[in-house]
């Protein structure tokens, strides 16, 4: 549904993105993994049509290039965060963006029923909070069903709540057979959505990865800091070595480093060993922090 | 129906499966929403009450001034308002075209309708037409609230001046609209682009007036040279256009005005009209070009 052939796009002497070829097939999920300034951005714009670039970008057959309203009409675009008239209405910027995608008769209340902003047609958009917002954005890309749907650090500007409340939806709608290109730095949002990964560092594909092979090819890993009483802590070690972990025991606890796709593992062990954790810690690491990438 | 059937049956309504609207369709979209924007912003409340405002005071004084008697033909409030239109009219145009695109592009609003299936030539139209839609109700209402007055208080102005001055009025305000917009699509920032418009507007109409005198004594213009040069400033071409259409000799404006009559005659609307369609169209064009090229981040 998109394919991608030997795209660079320079900004004056830097290369945001050198040379990368991929395709994202009918249904495909494909995720754009990388630190800041990867050119994951860069590459979704050149997608869009925004940004002008060597090489080749087809959608659904359609060159972006030489055919960019063509190309954007069989995408659906959310970005890291909707920018939008704030005075519009709701309903109003439903009405709008269906119009600029052809769409004559809309039932705003259906379409947003579906992303969960029923009650929201007379809000204007600075009324909306970001997980709304981005709901809303969500709600326009939908519009019109096009087949493929490109997404940008969606859940960026939300909190944690929101976060996996919006993840959750995408995953929902991932699952109707649109094609999913999409950029994102967390690891919970690639591994729901993403069938498989490519790497991206300083404008260069690194290699691509399934998914679900993501945390061990990164070596993502997080330390708990398990508080345990002094008369457990032994058998603890011992139960938790048994099930394929390492802890240590610094005198207060244990810390025991997990993949960050398996924070939970040592607290399922440890309860079926009916042992009491009194609290705990967690501190992630290895994984990219995020700030916004570099914008031309 | 899952979520995703919901969104996409109903939103799916009424269409061919991903066609894209046409070209006057997304224009007008695009313009509708701006002149909704526009009408809704301090500064067309702000430009509308100053204009309206100067106007009424303007018809008041003159007629009162000329006891219900105005001059002949071209009415003296006619030419109060030639002096108002000179003035508000451009400041207008090019602050509200220089603030668009800038704008837009500042506050992320370019991109995410650019990642619409929308193209650029379709947006930059769509907000010009939407903005010349504003600045026409603008301009309809303070030169109608000032036909009114004049009306009721007898002023001998035909209402034909009126009607030309409505037209020419239009007419420069779609001009300075077209140089705004080129402002907007060169400028990064909506500060810049609304500094260099108000920079351009005091250009305009001053110091080319001052320039061209300046010029006329230090260089010795001929007269030919001295009206080829007004020419080029779109405020004179109202100016001398808005008097030529009056019937009221371009004597006036001086030796050059005498010259013009004397030299062009009839061929002088068309001159006008040509400089003035040049201003209309030379900028937006040269605003298309730039648009298409540049990037909207």
């Amino acid at each position: 549904m998109i394919t991608i052939r030997n795209v660079t796009k320079r900004f004056g002497r830097t290369a945001a993105v050198n040379d990368v070829s991929l395709a994202v097939g009918d249904g495909d999920a494909v995720a754009l993994w990388g630190t800041n300034g990867a050119g994951k951005t860069t590459l979704i714009r050149c997608v869009l049509g925004l940004l002008r670039f060597r090489g080749s970008i087809d959608v659904g057959g359609v060159d972006v290039a030489r055919h960019g309203k063509r190309a954007r009409a069989l995408i659906g675009y959310v970005p890291q965060e909707l920018g939008f008239y704030d005075d519009l209405g709701v309903a109003e910027a439903i009405g709008f963006f269906g119009r600029l995608k052809g769409l004559r008769a809309l039932g705003v209340g259906g379409v947003l029923e579906g992303v969960g902003l029923v009650g929201a047609e007379r809000k204007r958009i600075r009324e909306l909070s970001g997980g709304m917002k981005q709901r809303l954005a969500l709600a326009v890309a939908l519009l019109g069903d096009p087949p493929v749907l490109v997404l940008d650090e969606v859940t960026a500007s939300l909190d944690a709540c929101g976060r996996d409340e919006f993840v959750s939806l995408l995953s929902r709608l991932a699952a109707g057979g649109r094609s999913l290109l999409f950029a994102s730095h967390r690891v919970e949002e690639v591994t729901a959505l993403a069938r498989r990964v490519v790497l991206l560092e300083r404008g260069v594909m690194t290699g691509e990865v399934p998914a679900r092979d993501l945390v061990p090819h990164l070596g993502l890993q997080a330390t708990l800091h398990l508080r345990i009483a002094a008369a457990s802590r032994e058998r603890a070690a011992r139960l938790l070595r048994e099930g394929g972990f390492e802890p240590e025991n610094n005198g207060v606890g244990l810390l025991v480093s997990v993949p960050t796709t398996q924070k939970a593992a040592p607290f399922r062990i440890l309860a079926e060993g009916r042992i009491a954790v009194d609290d705990f810690d967690l501190h992630a690491h290895g994984e990219q922090a995020h700030e916004p990438e570099a914008r031309p | 129906m899952t979520t995703l059937g919901t969104i996409a049956g109903v939103a799916g309504e009424g269409r061919r499966a991903h066609q894209t609207p046409g070209i006057p369709s997304n224009i007008a979209t695009v313009a509708r929403r701006e002149m909704r924007e526009a009408m809704r912003s301090r500064w067309f409340l702000l430009y509308s009450l100053a204009f309206a405002a100067l106007g009424l005071s303007l018809s008041f004084v003159s007629a009162a001034a000329a006891g219900g008697m105005g001059l002949a033909g071209f009415g003296r409030t006619t030419a109060g308002l030639v002096n108002l239109v000179l003035l508000v009219v451009p400041l207008m145009g090019l602050t509200a075209g220089a603030g668009s695109i800038a704008g837009d592009r500042e506050r992320g609003m370019l991109t995410y309708l650019l990642s619409q299936p929308v193209s650029r030539t379709e947006v930059l139209l769509g907000k010009y037409l939407g903005l010349a839609g504003a600045l026409v109700a603008c301009i309809t209402l303070g030169l109608g609230a000032c036909a009114a007055i004049m009306a009721w208080k007898g002023d001998a102005t035909r209402p034909g001046s009126l009607v030309w001055l409505g037209g020419l009025s239009l007419a420069l305000a779609m001009g300075m609209l077209s140089v705004g917009m080129l402002l907007s699509v060169l400028a990064r920032k909506a500060s810049v682009a609304v500094g260099t418009a108000v920079f351009l507007w005091l250009v305009l109409v001053f110091a080319t007036d001052l320039a061209l005198m300046a010029g006329a004594i230090a260089m010795k213009l001929r007269i030919e040279e001295l009206f080829s040069l007004a020419l080029l400033n779109p405020l004179q071409v109202f100016k001398m256009w808005s008097l030529h259409a009056a019937d009221a000799s371009l004597d006036v404006l001086g030796p050059a005005g005498l010259y013009a009559t004397e030299e062009y005659g009839r061929w002088l609307h068309a001159i006008f009209g040509g400089c003035l369609a040049a201003w209309i169209v030379l900028p937006l064009t040269a605003a298309a070009v730039v648009f298409a090229r540049r990037s909207p981040v």
